[in-house]
């Protein structure tokens, strides 16, 4: 099934992004979904600012937009992100854990239709948005990194979807993109990191 | 025949057949409605329900009458606000306006109003810029539930602090409690303002053209249907406008994955407000 990443966010997000997003290489070939929790007239400036540090393209995505590889993609403000086997969908239907975009709309629909190709990210933030959509993406086979909660900025997301779901690795923010770099490359963990238990 | 075991391929297998029954049986079809929304809907529902499958829901479905309406209301979403994307609405009062201010007389159709904030929003920029005796606006939905509801024109009185800062936004110069009168934490809007206004149920899928506009509204409707029935739909709505007419989609919507986008020119980029400039 063809890879894609998902990450979400949430209080801390943006840093936590321009860090992750700074470290991918140019040549990353999945494509990556983002829902960083964001006002609803909060419009303009994510995009630029991820942009700004980051080698691959990203944009805002637009209903039914095909999910091209290489290509970063967030969630507008105020609207769903929903993956589907053709391309993006969005959708206003109700806020989810009071959340819309919400992370768990965005990981469950990409457990759906990627399957075992769904790798899950959980960075910083409070709540519990995403602990379902970890666990949705655990049960169909895909893979999830968490943000190591002791380190974010807010840790209860990150420790929620630890305790919802059997999640593959917690990692430091720094480690992040090197996993998923070398997971698009060797079609798994690398070797340092598989045997690394992560905090308990 | 082509066959499969593939649990995915199973699973919109079972969504295939619930909407096929559920297009025979009720004659609601959501066939090809975007699966993912869907799916989380009717996945909600089997949860709420205590149903385990997708089929022993379809069962259920065709025989019981009360939970096909429990169904059925799970399944259409009616989420909408007045001046939802106040930019938009400023530059229709900035752009659109002084061109359709020439025209002697003005049909708008509001598709897929819902519970008719949309309409109204249009309606009290109208009223402002003197021109809502020279428009004929339609408000449809496929819903009648809401259309009935947007007909009355009230609203939760608790909604009008946030609809006050939207309006505002969108250009708007007056007190807005101008426009409703409250009793019982309900928000009465002012009856001249649907006065030029006709309400019915249309279904976008399956109903024809009724008469040709200069300006159609189509906002977060068409969001929810793939993309081979957007086009057939665009094909409806650019078969009902004139030329030079308006065509508005929602923020996130676009013309750019559709056959029709070389007929249509960005009159207001970012706000997705376009024109049709070719048959
Ligand atoms: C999310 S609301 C959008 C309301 C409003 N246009 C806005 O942007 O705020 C979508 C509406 O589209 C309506 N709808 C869905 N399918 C339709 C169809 N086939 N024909 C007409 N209306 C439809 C729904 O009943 C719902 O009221």
């Amino acid at each position: 099934m063809a890879s894609l990443v998902v990450i979400g966010c949430s209080l801390g997000g943006l840093d936590a992004l321009r860090v992750l997003l700074a470290a991918m290489p140019a040549e990353f070939p999945w494509p990556i979904a983002i829902v960083q929790h964001r006002g609803k007239n909060d419009d303009r400036l994510l995009v630029p600012l991820l942009q700004e540090v980051c080698a691959l393209p990203v944009g805002e995505v637009e209903d039914k937009q095909p999910i091209a590889l290489g290509h970063i993609f967030v969630a507008p403000a105020d609207y769903h992100l929903l993956v589907e086997p053709a391309g993006f969908a969005l959708s206003i239907d109700p806020p989810v854990s009071y959340s819309r975009p919400s992370i768990d709309v965005l990981f469950e629909s990409a457990a759906a239709s990627r399957r075992t190709g769904a790798v899950g990210v959980i960075l910083t933030g409070t709540g519990e948005d995403g602990a379902a959509g970890a666990a949705a993406i655990k049960r169909r086979g895909g893979l999830v990194l968490v943000q190591d909660p002791s380190t974010a900025t807010a840790g209860a997301m990150p420790g929620a979807a630890i305790a919802a779901a059997p999640v593959d690795r917690v990692l430091q923010l720094e480690a992040i993109a090197p996993a998923l770099a070398e997971l698009a490359r060797e079609g798994r963990l690398p070797e340092a990191l598989r045997d690394d238990p992560g905090p308990k | 025949m082509t066959s499969t075991n593939d649990p995915a391929d199973l699973d919109s297998l079972e969504l295939g057949l619930l909407l096929e029954g559920l297009h025979r049986r009720h004659g609601f079809d959501l066939r090809d409605y975007s699966r993912a929304s869907l799916s989380r809907r009717i996945e909600r529902f089997k949860q709420q329900e205590g149903i385990a499958s997708t089929l022993g829901l379809l069962e259920r479905a065709l025989r019981e009458g009360d939970l096909w309406e429990r169904l059925l209301r799970e399944l259409t979403i009616h989420t909408t606000s007045m001046f939802r994307d106040p930019t938009f609405f400023l530059a229709f009062r900035e752009k659109v306006v002084p061109l359709i201010r020439t025209y002697p007389f003005i049909r708008i159709w509001v598709a897929g109003c819902s519970t008719g904030e949309e309409l109204y929003s249009t309606a009290i920029i109208l009223h402002e810029e003197g021109l809502l005796d020279r428009c004929r606006l339609y408000a449809t939905d496929l819903n009648e539930e809401v259309v009935s509801q947007a007909k009355t024109g009230v609203f939760p009185v608790s909604s009008m602090k946030e609809s006050t800062g939207s309006y505002q936004a969108a250009g708007g110069q007056r007190p807005f409690s101008e426009y409703y009168t409250v009793r019982d934490e309900l928000a009465i809007l002012s009856p001249a303002l649907s006065r030029t206004t006709i309400f019915a149920a249309h279904n976008l899928v399956s109903d024809a053209s009724f008469n040709e506009f200069q300006m159609i509204f189509i906002r977060n409707v068409m969001i929810y249907f793939n993309r081979s029935l957007q086009d057939r739909v665009l094909r409806l709505v650019h078969g009902s406008l004139c030329r030079l007419g308006f065509v508005c989609l929602g923020r996130r919507e676009s013309m750019r994955f559709s056959p029709h986008e070389e007929c249509y020119e960005e009159f207001v980029p970012g706000e997705k407000l376009y024109r049709k400039v070719r048959e």
